[in-house]
């Protein structure tokens, strides 16, 4: 484990000062510490909670640190000043991006194999506030790009487990299901979006959202839906166009939304990387945006954006820089995350390390539920 | 299987030269501890078809273990002794898949928290196993020279952001001839130091060896049948109702160069390394900008060169969605800006890599902008985050460096 009295623990700060002392000369943000104490208000029953995984992981070199700035405009320009920054989130889990975002959702380290289609140990976020609150299977839901990341919604544990979980739309999957069958050869690098095993497509499982139910559901045709997505350029994109159906649709209370564009970095390709991390940037400023667009959403609703973890730096000769995330070093675990919504601090900046286990105890103390077998800490800063 | 377990029969099927290596450092490889001796093994498994470099540095690693005393060597293996390793993988046979015992290994570690105590006792004991040789004197320095930007007509991508930290920013560089002077360059170090897979030619598109005598050639156009061969096996693997993709990893770890039409009579021990490009490297088959970085990495970290032309080309074109949904198949267009980015991200990460081997300190580095007039040099005689504006032809510049 990453020792945060010995080098890695110096690696971790020193990317989280770096954050922070950006923050502070860029946009004025306050340390959290300085802060003088203000009870936040407390979520209403009528909160909702957004989350988006900044995924598969970038680093602060694309992103925080001089030279990665020009990537991320909307991040810097239009979100962080309205947020509460947590500058140092380190990830002690598996580097692996099911597995990784699986334990974000579950606030608890899975150590599960990656690239197996298997569900959860733990509960997930979904279960904990559908079983405390009594919660329908529309308020919650998840829009994941990848179709590893089938089983994501819901876990096989004793106590919750089938039934209670989290509806799951793989927009490629109904995309690739949607279209003729003359396309499908293309269709073949089109679902390629598991970049850590190029071409993985494990079958699917689970309770994954289905064609016949686009139009019962997101009042959307198959015809509609197709034709929108012949205008978009990445599935990332596909994925905000779904989620955005789903907010205007039926406004679960709790919406999660994992964005893979990212991982192509596993190409080699650096410049489609950087393409992707401003992409990405984008379509984060976008999902904000349509928060506040939401009646439903607006003024009601905390947004959390994270990496699920970062990536290898240049200088471990065990990996190759950004285009994997296997060493396990300091630059790869840490990570960051953005909280805001209303009742959050504005500008702010939070310099202690967190854990991003600390995620689903949160959000229960936002939606009235309480994550019991999480090991995550609830995060004070933002409640 | 335990180590103390080893029998010399077990090596009858190693190629030759890797079974006398082990059957010969047999008493040695017992007292290991198990999660260090397979990962010994996968470096014995492959001794015959390894660089010369490669093998000086294997027999170098068995001298030191050999020397040391019993007690030495516990010592220096308790970290590695400390880590669990479970019975399910002690049991992979690991003396002729060591391999999949790696790959299985690595999970372990990860998914019982052990991975980061694994990579402080790799990193310790190669710091001691460095700290105790002295490297070999190099007949010359190394040189590494990038020719980058193939194709591009204008740019407004900003150039060598992390380089010029550590060298002279050319600015007004000549570009006339400039190619054929580097190749100049790389031939004559070539003729005047005729060591074995000591000077190469990466090439991101075509190239003709028979042209470069001396030199060892690599290039992405003449791997395209076992580029498309391989990537045909994957995608059958990976299709719903396949394998998956860790019987994928084993797939391709345990293939020959006959299995995807090579042919390794002349040269056994570059076409295996031209296979293991492919093998290993992820994005290889897909993308030249990639195949030419890690390419060059790999033949820094194992040939250890003198000399070293990575020359990149445009790779593909990454389609857009709409794009794959609106068109049916046809050529790849391609993509000489996107390129021209990840050549340049190549080209720094070429430098990390340099700096890694003996004799860094003296190595030099050239970045070209091929057919543009900017450049950036490393060396010891190059002050660090310079600029020069004097015009100076690129040929006066690799002249310099050599």
């Amino acid at each position: 484990m990453p020792n945060e009295n010995g080098i890695t623990g110096a690696v971790a700060r020193a990317i989280s000062r770096s954050r922070r002392d950006f923050l502070r000369a860029a946009t004025g943000a306050a340390l959290f510490s300085e802060l003088p104490s203000l009870r936040a208000q407390r979520m209403s029953p009528r909160r909702k909670v957004v989350v988006v995984t900044f995924g598969g992981g970038a680093r602060d070199d694309e992103t925080f640190l001089p030279d990665g700035r020009e990537n991320i405009p909307h991040l810097l320009g239009e979100l962080i000043p309205g947020a509460t920054f947590f500058s140092q989130v380190v990830n002690r889990g598996i580097l692996g991006h099911y597995v990784a975002n699986a334990s974000l959702a579950t606030g608890a380290y899975e150590t599960f194999n990656n690239f197996a289609a298997v569900p959860p140990e733990h509960p997930t976020v979904f279960e904990y506030f559908r079983k405390d609150r009594r919660r329908p299977a529309t308020d919650t839901w998840v829009v994941a790009p990848s179709n590893g990341f089938n089983r994501i919604g819901e876990s096989d544990h004793r106590g919750y487990g089938q039934g209670l979980g989290a509806g799951v739309i793989l927009p490629k999957r109904l995309l690739a299901a949607a279209l003729s069958s003359k396309l499908h050869g293309n269709f073949q690098h089109l679902l390629r979006d598991n970049y850590e095993t190029p071409m993985y497509a494990p079958e699917l499982s689970g309770r994954q959202f289905e064609l016949r139910q686009m139009d019962d559901i997101l009042k959307l045709s198959v015809d509609a839906f197709t034709e929108h997505a012949t205008s978009l350029a990445s599935p990332d994109e596909l994925s905000v166009y779904v989620a955005r159906q789903l907010m205007r649709q039926l406004a679960p209370s709790l919406l999660w939304i994992t964005l893979h564009d990212i991982d192509i970095a596993h190409s080699g390709t650096f410049g489609l990387y950087l393409d992707a991390i401003r992409r990405t940037d984008r379509l984060c400023g976008e999902l904000w945006r349509a928060i506040q667009d939401e009646p439903e959403y607006k003024d009601k609703t905390a947004l959390f954006i994270l990496p699920d973890f970062g990536r290898d730096s240049d200088m471990n000769a065990g990996g190759n820089g950004f285009q994997h995330h296997r060493t396990g070093d300091a630059v790869s675990r840490t990570t960051w995350m953005i909280a805001m919504g209303p009742g959050i601090r504005q500008n702010t900046v939070v310099e202690r390390p967190v854990e991003p286990t600390a995620l689903v105890p949160t959000i229960g103390a936002m939606l009235g539920f309480t994550a019991s077998l999480s090991d995550g800490r609830e995060l004070a800063e933002v409640l | 299987m335990l180590p103390r377990d080893l029998q010399a029969a077990q090596f009858h099927a190693y190629p030759p030269e890797a079974r006398h290596l082990a059957i010969a450092h047999l008493e040695l490889l017992r007292l290991l501890p198990v999660c260090f001796v397979p990962l010994l093994l996968r470096e014995v498994i492959a001794y015959d078809w390894k660089f010369p470099a490669e093998r000086a540095g294997l027999d170098r690693q068995f001298r030191y273990l050999d020397a040391l005393k019993a007690g030495e060597v516990d010592s220096l293996m308790a970290p590695f002794a400390r880590i669990h390793v479970s019975s399910d993988i002690e049991a992979v046979d690991w003396v002729n898949l060591p391999s999949q015992f790696s790959e299985k290994l690595t999970a372990h570690l990860w998914a019982t928290h052990q991975i980061d105590n694994f990579h402080a006792a790799a990193t310790d004991y190669v710091h001691k196993l460095d700290a105790a040789q002295k490297p070999e004197p190099l007949p010359t320095h190394r040189l590494a020279v990038v020719v980058i930007g193939q194709g591009v007509s204008e740019n407004s991508y900003r150039l060598f952001r992390k380089l010029r930290r550590e060298g002279v920013y050319f600015p007004r560089v000549k570009p006339r001839d400039g190619l054929s002077a580097i190749l100049e360059v790389v031939s004559k170090r070539a003729k005047e130091h005729p060591v074995p897979f000591g000077h190469w030619y990466i090439e991101g598109g075509t190239l003709d060896p028979a042209a470069h005598p001396g030199i060892a050639c690599v290039s992405y156009d003449s791997l395209q049948g076992v580029r498309d061969s391989l990537v045909e096996r994957v995608t059958q693997v990976m299709q719903p109702g396949g394998k998956g993709p860790e019987y994928a990893r084993t797939m391709l770890a345990a293939m020959r160069p006959s299995d995807v039409g090579m042919n390794e009579a002349d040269n056994p021990v570059l076409t295996r390394f031209q296979l293991s490009l492919l093998t290993e490297g992820s994005g290889t088959q897909l993308y030249s900008t990639t195949f030419v970085q890690w390419t060059a990495r790999e033949v820094l970290r194992r040939a250890q060169p003198l000399t070293l032309l990575a020359r990149f080309a445009p790779r593909r074109k990454e389609r857009t969605m709409s794009e794959l949904l609106q068109e049916s198949g046809g050529r790849y267009t391609l993509d000489p800006i996107g390129s021209l980015v990840d050549a340049d991200m190549g080209a720094w990460y070429t430098w990390i890599n340099l700096q890694r081997l003996s004799g860094s300190q003296d190595s030099r580095l050239l970045v070209w902008f091929e057919n543009h007039s900017e450049a950036v040099a490393t060396g010891p005689d190059l002050p660090r985050g310079a600029e020069s504006r004097d015009p100076v032809p690129v040929s006066k510049l690799v002249s310099s460096l050599a």
